[in-house]
């Protein structure tokens, strides 16, 4: 059996999943629940300055995105960081901290940019015996206004600044969470490094407007007649997550900083994918809130069969192993050669890979009278549409031209070696390089 | 404990009323909204779909279902209708594991197709609850046509040429119009009155009468509507029955299919229909099926349909077939009778079992005789009395591509024509395509 224990920044938890900071830990009540349910750890639902808290809207705080039969694939929400005081958070972290010792509890932090704020609260919160702090710079909306969260985060100054006030007031783990809410990750992520950071979270929620209430005429979720934009969450913004992750774990400048990666994450596939990427771990949100904390349980169960399937024996085999095959386009392969591959005892002829091709790429499938659908090696351009489109899995594949062999396309037969744009004749730059 | 009724004989009130409501409610019941949600999300939206193909009006499958999903049913509706005026009937009644639904690419996929006939349902029911109807009539052509039958296809052919801009006249012998609909249809196919109601919202599109009681070949002749109209559609399906052609058939309690049929349809209380204890039907087709069912669910203690040929001849679909023997109904098949027992009333009906021999049915000499207290006979109807300026074919109206006659200006559709299935959807693609055939002639000739 494949362990999975998880050790991030030396913090121990019995698995690498872990709750984001969110609704799901915003209370004792659910954090006991959660750990009792099997997740690993919890990041707590982000602490405020001492004194009044801030206020939540009083109508709806979730918008959403839903796909078949209502499965939901985005959601989107206007909550702001804990609306409970603190010294109520402190005592219940501290409570749970005591009788889980073997679970991960991160403190999230966000107090106003100020020196004097944070050094004040971070040894106050380290007093509840919690593992480590994640400093939220990434909330999008609401707190943003107040000059804290992504206000934060879309300045590489100030993350590198208040990490360093952070790491000078404990010697607890610093994780910054990061916001997706900017052109290039590598920016802030590298901020965090030079502040100190042992580790980057990311992604928080992305600014978006799920739909529009076309009668009202407002955004939704719609308060009195008026809505806003809120933070975008849940199986959709998966890719976008990875691509970011990938970026930091690839970029050297930032390769090694170890990463807690969020944004999606629904089954123990989305969780392998996110590891192999180099999150050292990973957080969610969306699936516990969609379908409770019992789902924590298939992704155990689903990582640790697949690690047994594949021979791994520990998380620290899985992590970053993909990201050696992470490159930029100008490498890939010119010389590597697909041809689509229709397997006609799978299809169903419903013609989906026709149309696609014929109406909006390389007219390379034929139909013919009786619905039989082929491709036309001279015409396909290995684009992977049918594939996509095409709704039997396994019915269409891409099958690679041998080298040697003709590429009907080009008229050329496959050539072996090894060639990329770089040194692309059509590519203005190598000609000038040579 | 339900109360039933075990006298012998014919009787009326075997069930409770509970009971036999029970047992009459819709065969296939109609989603909710988010059912049809997600049962539309299940199509493919196929390329030149298959679907469509099959469906004898060609409606735009693909496009409707779509437009389901994306919550606007009474524009599904619209496509629907703009190439079936009677979808909301075929939703209910079309045979579709034999038509769109057998070819449905989820079919071949999963052996469970998209519910197209549901869905169809879903849409049309929708837009008829808003009580309103989707198109008007073009600016009047000054042409007049004369439709005989009320039936699917002269409805079809009707609302298509009303919406043209002609004037159309319907002759209906019967006081009611819908014909099979009406009459035919088995009552769980079509609950809540909905071929009167599919009726009166056709009709609302304006630019038809119907006179009811008024015959072809009875009082009116085809020559007078000749003269009188531009142009002529029949629609008159077929009024007239095979007959066994054995002694015994006219002893009582022996009766004909779709009679018992229409009568169960008019019935305003079911309880008050009487039906026998052993209930015998000979006859391997979707009337058959019908009046076997419906025994059965009026609280007929044992029903069997009798079929002179293989199951696999059955002109049942395998569906109807397998509804019948769900209901407890008795399938047997290789068997024709050869004697009606009883003096006076029914007892019995005797049965010689057959055998195909090279390509023919050939009568054994064993026979077997069931117990019978009523006996429907569902071997086929035909054409009644037509006027002799019609070349027939078949055994049915001859018609073109066109679905024109032999006879100048008369047009035919729907059962009483040759060509296509019996079927509701087929009567209304033919009528449709007359109406437009029609209008063709008679604009190219103004
Ligand atoms: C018992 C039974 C069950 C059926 N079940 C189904 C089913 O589930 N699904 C399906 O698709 N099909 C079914 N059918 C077949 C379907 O009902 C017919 O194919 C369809 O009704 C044909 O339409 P039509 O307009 O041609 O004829 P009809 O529906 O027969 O209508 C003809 C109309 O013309 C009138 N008429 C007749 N003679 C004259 C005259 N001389 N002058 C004036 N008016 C006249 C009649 O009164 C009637 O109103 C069934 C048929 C039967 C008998
Ligand atoms: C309702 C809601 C409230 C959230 N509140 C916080 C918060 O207080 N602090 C924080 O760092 N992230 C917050 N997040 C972001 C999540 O921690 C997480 O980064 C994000 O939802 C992406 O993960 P997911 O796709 O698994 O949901 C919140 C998300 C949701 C849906
Ligand atoms: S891979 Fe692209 S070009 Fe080739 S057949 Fe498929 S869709 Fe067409
Ligand atoms: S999309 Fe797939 S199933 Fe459909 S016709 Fe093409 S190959 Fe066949
Ligand atoms: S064949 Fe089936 S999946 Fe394809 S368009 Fe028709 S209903 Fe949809």
């Amino acid at each position: 059996m494949a362990d999975l224990t998880s050790n991030f920044l030396g913090i121990s938890s019995p698995n690498p999943f872990w709750l984001a900071s969110a609704p799901p830990t915003d209370k004792e009540y659910n954090v006991r629940r959660a750990f009792e349910a099997g997740w690993g750890g919890v990041v707590w639902k982000t602490l405020g300055m001492e004194g009044p808290p801030v206020v939540n809207v009083n109508g709806p705080r979730y918008g959403a995105i839903h796909g078949a039969d209502r499965r939901l694939l985005g959601l989107n929400n206007i909550e702001l960081i804990t609306d409970r005081p603190l010294e109520v958070n402190l005592a219940e972290m501290t409570r749970v901290k005591k009788d889980y010792p073997d679970h991960a509890l991160i403190a999230s932090v966000m107090v106003p940019c100020e020196e004097a704020a944070w050094k004040e609260i971070i040894p106050r919160i380290a007093e509840t015996g919690c593992d480590g702090f994640e400093l939220n710079f990434g909330c999008p909306h609401g707190m943003a206004e107040r000059g804290m969260g992504s206000a934060v985060g879309q300045v590489p100054e100030y993350i590198e600044m208040v990490t360093r006030w952070c790491k000078e007031a404990t010697d607890l783990p610093v994780i910054v969470k990061l916001t997706p809410n900017i052109t290039n990750i590598l920016m802030p992520a590298q901020a965090a490094k030079d502040g100190g950071a042992d580790a980057v979270s990311l992604i928080n929620t992305i600014n978006s407007i799920t739909s529009v209430n076309l009668d009202a005429m407002s955004p939704e979720p719609m308060i009195d007649g008026k809505g806003t934009h809120g933070g975008y969450c849940g199986p959709a913004v998966k890719p976008i997550a990875l691509n970011m992750v990938a970026e930091i774990a690839r970029n050297p400048g930032t390769h090694g900083l170890p990463i807690s990666g969020i944004g999606g994450v629904t089954t123990w596939r989305d969780a392998a994918e996110f590891m192999a990427l180099g999150a050292g771990n990973v957080q969610a949100c969306t699936a516990a809130m969609t379908y409770g904390f019992k789902v924590v349980q298939e992704m155990i169960s689903g990582l640790s069969q697949w690690m047994d399937e594949q021979g791994y024996n520990s998380i620290d085999e899985i992590v970053g192993r993909a990201v050696p095959n992470v490159t930029d386009w100008q490498y890939l392969n010119l010389n590597h050669v697909t041809k689509a591959r229709i397997s006609q005892d799978d299809c169903i002829k419903c013609g989906r890979c026709f149309a696609a091709c014929e109406d909006t790429s390389h007219q390379a499938i034929t139909m013919s009278e009786d619905r039989v659908f082929d491709v036309k090696d001279d015409e396909c351009v290995a684009c992977n549409l049918c594939v996509n489109v095409c709704p039997v899995e396994g019915c269409i594949t891409m099958e690679t031209i041998a080298p040697g062999a003709m590429d009907e396309r080009t008229g050329k037969p496959v050539v072996d070696e090894y060639a990329n744009w770089t040194t692309h004749p059509n590519n203005p730059s190598a000609a000038a390089a040579e | 404990m339900a109360h039933i009724n075990r006298e012998n004989g014919v009787a009326a009130g075997r069930l409770d009323p509970t009971q036999v409501a029970d047992n009459f409610t819709d065969l296939h019941p109609e989603y909710d909204g988010h059912e049809a949600l997600v049962a539309a999300d299940r199509c493919y939206f196929c390329h030149d779909a298959p679907c469509m193909t099959a469906c004898p009006t060609s409606i735009d499958i693909p496009l409707f279902i779509r437009q389901i999903a994306t919550g606007t049913p009474e524009a599904a509706a619209k496509t629907i209708l703009n190439q079936n005026i009677l979808g909301g009937m075929c939703a209910r009644v079309c045979p579709t594991e034999t038509l769109c639904e057998e070819v449905c690419v989820r079919e071949t996929a999963e052996g469970k197709p998209v519910e197209i006939g549901r869905l169809q349902r879903y849409a049309t029911d929708t837009l008829m609850a808003s009580n309103t109807h989707p198109f008007t009539r073009a600016d009047k052509t000054g042409k007049s046509v004369a439709v005989v039958g009320a039936g699917p296809a002269g409805l079809s052919c009707a609302h298509r040429l009303a919406m043209l801009g002609h004037d159309v006249v319907v002759f209906e012998a019967r006081a009611k119009g819908g014909g099979l609909n009406e009459f035919g249809i088995a009552a769980y196919k079509s609950t809540n009155d909905f071929a009167q109601r599919e009726l009166d919202w056709l009709l609302s599109i304006g630019g038809i009468e119907i006179r009811y009681g008024q015959s072809l070949g009875d009082g009116i002749t085809l020559d007078a509507l000749q003269s009188d109209f531009d142009a002529v559609f029949l629609g008159m399906g077929l009024s007239a029955v095979n007959a066994l052609g054995m002694d015994g058939e006219d002893k009582d309690n022996v009766s004909d299919a779709v009679d018992f049929i229409a009568e169960l349809r008019q019935a305003s209380d079911l309880t008050s229909l009487p039906v026998g204890r052993r209930v015998v039907v000979i006859g391997g087709g979707m009337t058959a099926i019908d009046a076997g069912v419906q025994a059965k669910l009026l609280g007929a203690e044992d029903v069997t349909i009798v079929y002179r040929r293989g199951q696999e001849a059955m002109a049942a679909s395998s569906f109807e077939q397998e509804l019948a023997q769900q209901k407890g109904v008795t399938l047997i098949c290789n068997a024709t009778p050869v004697g009606v027992e009883g003096n006076g009333s029914l007892t019995g009906v005797t049965f010689a079992y057959t055998e195909t021999q090279n390509g023919k049915l050939v009568t054994l000499d064993e026979t077997f005789t069931l117990p019978a207290d009523q006996l429907f006979k569902a071997i086929g109807q035909k054409l009644g009395d037509t006027p002799d300026a019609l070349t027939l074919e078949g055994g049915k109206i001859k018609v073109d591509d066109a679905q024109r006659t032999s006879a100048g200006g008369v047009w035919a559709g729907g059962d009483c024509a040759s060509g296509g299935d019996d079927l509701t959807v087929t009567a209304v693609a033919e009528g449709r395509d007359a109406a437009m055939d029609i209008h063709t002639s008679l604009m190219g000739a103004s």
